[in-house]
Parts: structure tokens; sequence; C-alpha cells
């Protein structure tokens, strides 16, 4: 029978975090106690996007967008809303208009702005099952490719939408196809990059986790075009969701005659495989990758030759990240024009950010290409939370750099941002407000990069290892003048000498900081000082006795029992015992305790 | 294995089993007034007709929906038929039976069933 409604349950990985299995299984429950189990459709889908707003569930034909769903609330949604008719009106996701009528969801803030080209079934189609793939014209690109398309018509395809990679090169899509395509092979490789290492990043695994054929048929068209195959998806461990779906829907491809040989009796064979990664950032790396892949140690190759000459098993392969693959079906069914009118002149099409830090709405967007940072924080971010000041965001991960808020305006495309001496990278935008320290951000990235190192070549290993060293000294209110300039050579020479892209691209995070930021490495270096009170050498705790009126609760909250002070008297922190944990701050009703 | 044609066939059926799942403003939309009043006069009974009846029709520019009391109990249960670009119709005591002729003279051929509205049963 047709279902009256269909019940849609975000299952990536931020709302199953938030309980969002239990919450399916409550609705399975409640919906069979109703008697509503065979006129309503309950689906688990992929991510919506609005994390920040999880465990996410809605209701169609209406539509009804509900938000911090729990378990308990389901009982009032199934008897009230899918038996009623009347929706819960306290879980809505809801903007009013002026008339004060409901917005559509999709004219809410959070979604208005952006343009879900690759996120296309991403919360509308229950990732595992093929069947409602197809519904969405799930293997027709495929088909059409292979029955109307010579594998040079698609590559020249790929080239004209002016596609580049996703996953933080930005290299032309449709070049790299040509060059794996004039390799001569009689084998030859398909490879999909879901490693995706940059700490924040989360937009690979949304698609997998949300769309996993959509991968799956890029994979089997790539393959027809440049002539393999056989496929890859190189996939961290540490994303179980994504890993069981994308199984899922390969066995289910394979059942269907989609993998396998003679493809829809089409005469064209190739299958894919998943290779589990252990989670090292080098092995996003394509060359570590493919080492990996072959069950040796990820450690970067020399490039030349790249992979399309001489990659997988020493045969030529096409490397290509998730989300780069997500667009390729679009393009094949709507054409290439229709993708090139998105974007700017040398960017084209969409970009799927991960947005995190000091944002309202943390999660995940996709926005066309050449969109201002300044809509993607104040309107579709929803602004920073607690009144506070936009300081700067970061792109590119450790591998990229800050963009100040002065550059807020900035249309967001590879080369602006290369240009602004940050990049595109594979898409972690994090926010930070005014009580981030700028040296503390570049320390953080450095500190990853250099625990990620993989050791294989010196600039890598101990330039970033050095180059941490001095950070940490001006954290601390040890370094000079000289040492800030002498960071600046060594980050150079780092770059020019290292031999993949980590340690070429390391210093980045410290580079920028120094350009836009430099006024905060002054003053941790000259007056001892850190402006935002984040570096804790740096820092110290003092009450200020005419304000302070002794009401005991910074001395209650120190976990340390450095505040001493008798009631209604002003109270003193004990500078040698204090961790400088800030926990007096919290609390103090007169805002006496300053640092 | 499957053919294309087999995979054709799937994708038709599964369209409209998830038609419901986008919102299109040329949408027909019926809705079932569902409140403890509605349920209480049949409305549930009706419900399940209409869904059927648009399955079996393939109807998939149809969204049927629910809605709560509106203050009309007495005329129990009742029915809007909202056709895009005109205006809405409500039918009042609504039966299974109605429902289908309803769903084949107005949704499918555009002629108000003028006798199960409320001035047609007055009339
Ligand atoms: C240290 C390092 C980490 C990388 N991590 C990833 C990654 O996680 N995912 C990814 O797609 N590309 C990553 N890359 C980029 C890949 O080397 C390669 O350029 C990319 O997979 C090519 O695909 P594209 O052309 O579709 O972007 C990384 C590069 C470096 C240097």
């Amino acid at each position: 029978m047709l279902e009256r409604a269909h019940i849609l349950v975000c299952g990536g990985t931020g709302c199953t975090s938030g309980n969002s299995n239990k919450i399916y299984s409550e609705f399975q429950t409640r919906l069979k106690e109703q008697g509503l189990e065979s006129e309503v459709k309950l689906i688990m889908t992929g991510c919506f996007g609005l994390c920040a707003r999880g465990p996410i569930v809605v209701v169609y034909p209406e539509g009804t967008f509900y938000q911090h769903v729990k378990v308990e609330d389901v009982n009032e949604i199934v008897c009230e809303h899918i038996l009623k008719g009347r929706p819960v009106e306290r879980l809505l996701h809801s903007e009013k208009e002026e008339d004060g009528s409901l917005k559509a969801i999709n004219e809410t803030a959070f979604y208005k702005r952006q343009k879900r080209v690759v996120l296309r079934n991403c919360g509308i189609i229950n990732p595992e099952s093929i069947d409602e793939y197809l519904a969405y014209d799930g293997y027709k690109a495929y088909e059409k490719v292979v029955t109307q398309m010579t594998p040079q018509g698609v590559i020249d395809e790929i080239k004209k939408s002016g596609l580049r990679g996703r996953g933080g090169g930005g290299f032309s899509t449709g070049m790299k196809w040509q060059f794996a395509h004039d390799s001569v092979s009689d084998i030859k490789y398909v490879v999909c990059n879901a490693d995706e290492g940059d700490p924040g990043a989360f937009m690979d695994r949304s698609l997998l986790e949300g769309d996993p054929h959509a991968v799956i048929e890029a994979m089997m068209i790539a393959g027809y075009a440049i002539g393999a195959k056989q496929g890859y998806i190189y996939v961290r461990a540490e994303y179980p969701i994504a890993v069981q779906r994308l199984e899922i829907a390969i066995g289910q491809a394979r059942e269907y005659g989609i993998l396998g040989k003679n493809i829809m009796g089409l005469g064209h064979d190739f299958d894919i495989e998943l290779r589990l990664g252990a989670g090292a950032f080098v092995c996003g790396e394509e060359t570590a990758l493919l080492n990996s892949t072959e069950g040796k140690r990820g450690e970067p190759r020399q490039r030349p030759p790249f992979p399309a000459v001489k990659g997988l098993f020493e045969k030529p392969t096409l490397i290509n990240n998730v989300e780069t693959y997500g667009n390729i079906t679009q393009i094949i069914l709507n054409g290439a024009d229709w993708f090139a009118s998105m974007g700017t002149e040398k960017s084209k099409g969409t970009k799927v950010f991960a947005l995190g830090g000091k944002i309202n709405n943390t999660g995940l967007v996709e926005i066309p290409m050449g969109t201002t940072l300044r809509t993607i924080i104040e309107e579709i971010g929803g602004g920073i939370p607690n009144g506070k000041k936009f300081k700067a965001a970061q792109t590119g991960g450790p591998s990229g750099g800050c963009i100040p808020a002065e550059l807020i305006d900035t249309k967001i495309d590879y080369d602006n941002l290369i240009a602004i001496g940050s990049m595109m990278g594979s898409g972690g935008l994090i926010v930070m407000d005014e009580d981030n320290c700028m040296v503390d951000i570049a320390k953080f990235f450095l500190e990853f990069t250099v625990d990620e190192s993989c050791g294989k070549c010196t600039p890598c290993r101990i330039g970033n290892k050095r180059l941490y060293e001095m950070l940490d000294s001006v954290t601390k209110g040890t370094a000079t003048m000289e040492d800030l300039d002498k960071m600046e050579q060594l980050c150079y020479y780092i770059k020019e000498n290292s031999l993949c892209g980590l340690g070429q691209t390391a210093p980045n995070p410290v580079l920028s900081t120094l350009k836009y930021f430099r006024d905060e490495y002054v003053e941790h270096v000259k007056n001892k000082r850190c402006p935002a009170g984040v570096c804790k050498a740096l820092v110290s705790f003092k009450i200020d006795p005419a304000l302070c009126i002794g009401c005991t609760k910074c001395k209650r909250n120190c976990p340390v029992n450095a505040i001493s002070g008798e009631i209604k008297q002003p109270h003193v922190i004990d500078a040698s015992k204090c961790i400088k944990c800030g926990a007096c701050l919290q609390g103090c009703p007169k805002n006496a305790i300053v640092r | 294995m499957k053919t294309l044609a087999e995979l054709q066939a799937i994708r038709d059926r599964m369209k409209s089993q998830m038609a419901s799942r986008g919102t299109d403003a040329d949408d027909i939309r019926i809705v079932v007034g569902m409140a403890t009043c509605g349920i209480a006069a049949g409305a549930r009974p009706v419900l399940n007709a209409i869904v059927e009846e648009v399955e079996n029709r393939k109807l998939t520019n149809v969204k049927v929906t629910q809605t709560g009391c509106i203050g009309m109990c007495k005329l129990e249960p009742l029915v809007d038929v909202i056709m895009p670009g005109s205006e809405k119709v409500t039918y009042v005591h609504v039966t299974p039976e109605k429902a289908r002729r309803i769903i084949a003279s107005h949704v499918v051929n555009g002629n108000v069933v003028t006798e199960y509205t409320v001035d047609g049963e007055k009339a």
C-alpha cells in the first residue's frame, strides 16, 4: 500500500551520537501501537546538514522539520502529528514570515542560500536502499554514458564543466581523466579518496553515509571513461557508518548486476572493493594512499611519476575525492553548461563545507562557489554565539590558513582563497571569535601535523618539530623578536623542501596568522601578554578587592583551593597554587576576577 | 542481473511511492480532518480509502495530509481538496465511498461534487 506519510530520521554520525537509532526504534514501536505501520513509512536517512539542531526528524508530505528530538518526544509526534495532523509546535525548527506564518524549510536562513547538488539526496533518500536511489534517476547517468557517449566524449563533457578536484588541490578533473585515459595499459584503476583527515571536516563522510550509490555510479562512469575495470574506495575505519552503508550499497549493486561483469547487459565490466585506512592524515595524500591500499606503509612516493601514469600496483590510476565524484552524475545528466552556470569564472559548481567552531549553526552546508564568507557566517551560520565578535575563519584545515575579519567579503573560490594566503582545502571551515588566540590556533594545527608527519623526509619531520617548539616559546613568553623572523624563514624552508603536500603546506597556518595577526605574536613576545587570555603561561588571575563582595563562590569553585578569604571580605588568589583553569570566573556575580 | 527495462520499472514504481517526499507548489492537496472529532466520526477509513485510491490511480501529484479540528465537528469527517490556482473545496460527512467519488470526479477530472459540500447538503 502507498504510505500516506513518510517519517525521515537522520542517521548521520552527528544525529546518531544524539541517539537517533533509539528514536527510530521508538517510532517503530509507537507506530505499531497505533496501528499505523502500514500507512506510514519510516526511513533512516543521511545528514540534513543542520547538525547543531540534531537529532532531526522530518515528516512528509508536509515537510515538517523537527529539531532536538528526544526519544520521549516520539509518542507525541505519532499521536499528535501522524494521527491527528497537528504538528508538535515546541519541536519545530521554524522561522516566521512577517505575517506570522511559518516559513517553508527551504526558505529558512540556514537552507535559503544553499544549493544542494552534491548533497541532493542526503536527508531525502534511504541510503541503504538502492531502489530509492534509482527513484531519483539513479544509475541513469551511467546508462547514458555507456549507451550514448564515447569515453572521450565523457571526458570532454567533464572538462567543459570546469569541475576541479574537491580534495584540496583543485586540479581540473577533466584533465586528470584525460591523462589516465591517455596512459596505455591493459589494467587501470579508479580510486576514491575517502580518507578525510582534516580535523573538523565531515563532508565526505556525510556524502558516503547519505548517498553512497552516487559515489559508486561516478566511479563506474570514470572506469568507462579511462578504461578501468576495478575501483577501490579508501575510507578510514573511523567512519563505521560510512563503511557499513558502502558495503550495503556495493552488495545491492552487485545483486542488481550494476557492479560486476556485463553491467545491465551493456558489455562493460566494473567492480569496487573497499580498503580501510587506520586514520593517518598522510594517507589522504594520494601517493601515500596508494601505498597503503597496496598494503604497504602509508608513506608518500616521489612525484612524478604521477598516479595517472604509474599508480596503484604500478598501473595508471585515476584518484579523485569523494565530493568530486559526487558531482559527476549531475554533470552527465544535466550537462556541462548547467554545471558551469554555477560559480565563478574559474571555480564552477558548488562546494560543501563543514561549518564548525564559534558559530550558531554548526553543520554541513553546500553553497555555490563565489558565495561570500559573510553570507556563510552571518546568514547560513546564524552568526557567532553569545554576541561575540567574529575574528577569523580557518579554511583548508592544517594545510590552510585563516581569513581575517576584514576580508569577510571575500568571495569563496579556489583562486581568491590562494590569493589571500589560505586555500579551499577539502572544506573544513572553522570560525573563531575574539576569545581565540591566533598563536594558539597556529600551534594547534602544527601540533597536529607534527603528530601526523610520516617521518620519511627531514624538512617535515624535524623542521615542523622545531617550528612547533618556537611557537610554543611564543605562547610561553620566552621568544624574542628575532625568533619571529627565524620562524618565518623556517616556514619557507619547510614548504620548499618537503617531499609531499603534508610538509609543503604544514607551515601555512603559521604564515597566515603571522601575516594577519602579527601584532598578536608581538604582544606575546614583547609584553608577555596573550590578548585573548588563552595562553596559560601568560595569564594570571587576580581578584579586584574593590569589586569583590566576599560571597565565597569562587573559593568553592576553585578545584585546587588556591583562593582564600573570609565571608564578606575580599578574597585573594594564591598564584603559586593557581592552575589557571578559569573556574573562578564562572559564577562571579560582580565580575571581580580579572586576567 | 537486472535489464535496463527492469531498472526503469523500479524507478517508476519507487518514484510514485516517494512522491510525497518533495513539496511542489503545483501539487493537489487533499486534507483530512483527523482530530478526535474526525476520528470518532470515521475519518480513519476515509483517509485510508483516499490513500488507496491515489495509489491505484497513480496520482503522483497528489499529497494527502491531515489536519486538526477546524471547529465544525458535527460535519465531520471533513475533507478539503485544494487544486492549485483554485479555491479550497470542503466536503462534509465524507464516507470512504464518497471519498472515492470525490477523487474520480474532482481530483482527476476537475468537477466539484457539489452535493457533498456544505451548501450542496443543505440544498
Ligand atoms: C597531507 C595531505 C592529506 C590529504 N588528505 C586528503 C583527503 O583526506 N581527502 C582527499 O580527497 N584528498 C586529500 N589530499 C589530496 C590528495 O592528495 C589528492 O590531491 C586528491 O585526492 C585528488 O582528488 P581530487 O582531484 O578529486 O581533489 C591530501 C593531500 C595531502 C598533501
